[in-house]
């Protein structure tokens, strides 16, 4: 392998966050016990790495996926993991896209924003008058398909 | 060090992870015959890790010596590996540990009965 020991390993600070959180507080650890769950945790992630890829080659893709990991899981018998996990991906996937829609409406609210201030003043002359409604309808709907067409 | 996040950290909920998702890929790229590995089953292993090892720390305290003094200790996760069935994997980097005169007993034993 070409990669230095090192590089396998996990930040130290990050794991002993993990475990102290994890323990009643004011328990220590010792620095072998610690060094210990970082060595057995770059363990973990190699075994259920090849768990989870037993399942991708059995399935005849090149490409791990989800359910290879969470199918890993249950070989492993760490079951109890699996409904964190699968909440925490809900999560996950969810933040996701909301960063996708995010960047994504903020390229429509630019283009929006000029037609918001003519709904507004729309808006207000709707209120006196409504026969006025029908006409400033369709020129909404105008502009609205001016915009899909983009 | 207290249980919050002062640096500025959202707080290591289900939307978050704390192990750096890179590193996590780096160890699941070293596996032989890995080819490539989607954004979610790369999130999925980094969460299932830290819940890992939380259930390490917490397994090997609740059954470990080190209970009555308040400290976990190396020993408590040597006996975790061996008496658990999940952490079986985890056998042979964490051995159990035994006074340097036992193993050279056991070394001169060993000797009396083959050539080595």
């Amino acid at each position: 392998m070409a990669e230095r020991p090192e590089d396998l390993n996990l930040p130290n600070a990050v794991i002993t966050r993990i475990i102290k959180e994890a323990l009643p507080d004011g328990v220590n650890v010792s620095k072998e016990a610690r060094r210990a769950i970082s060595q057995a945790a770059s363990v973990f992630v190699l075994y259920a790495t090849s768990c989870a890829n037993n399942f991708a080659m059995k399935a005849k893709r090149k490409t791990l996926n989800a359910g290879d990991v969470m199918s890993a899981m249950e070989e492993m018998e760490f079951e109890r993991f699996m409904q964190p996990l699968r909440e925490a991906l809900e999560a996950y996937k969810k933040g996701q896209k909301g960063k996708k829609e995010a960047s994504e409406q903020k390229k429509k609210d630019k283009e929006k924003k000029s037609d918001v201030e003519e709904n507004d003043k729309n808006k207000d002359e709707e209120e006196e008058e409504e026969e006025h409604m029908d006409e400033e309808a369709e020129a909404e709907n105008e502009v609205e398909d001016e915009e899909v067409e983009n | 060090m207290s249980g919050d996040n002062v640096d500025g950290k959202v707080a290591p909920n289900s939307k978050n992870v704390s192990l750096p998702m890179s590193r996590v890929k780096l160890i699941m790229k070293s596996s032989p015959d890995v080819s490539n590995i989607n954004q979610e089953a790369l999130f999925l292993t980094t969460k299932a890790t830290e819940l890992f090892v939380q259930h390490l720390a917490r397994s090997s305290y609740k059954n470990g010596s080190g209970k009555g003094k308040n400290t976990l200790s190396y020993s408590d996760l040597a006996n975790a590996a061996e008496g658990t069935d999940n952490f079986q994997f985890l056998i042979d980097i964490l051995p159990k540990k035994i006074l340097a005169r036992d193993y050279l007993k056991s070394l001169e034993e060993r000797g009396e009965e083959d050539d080595i």
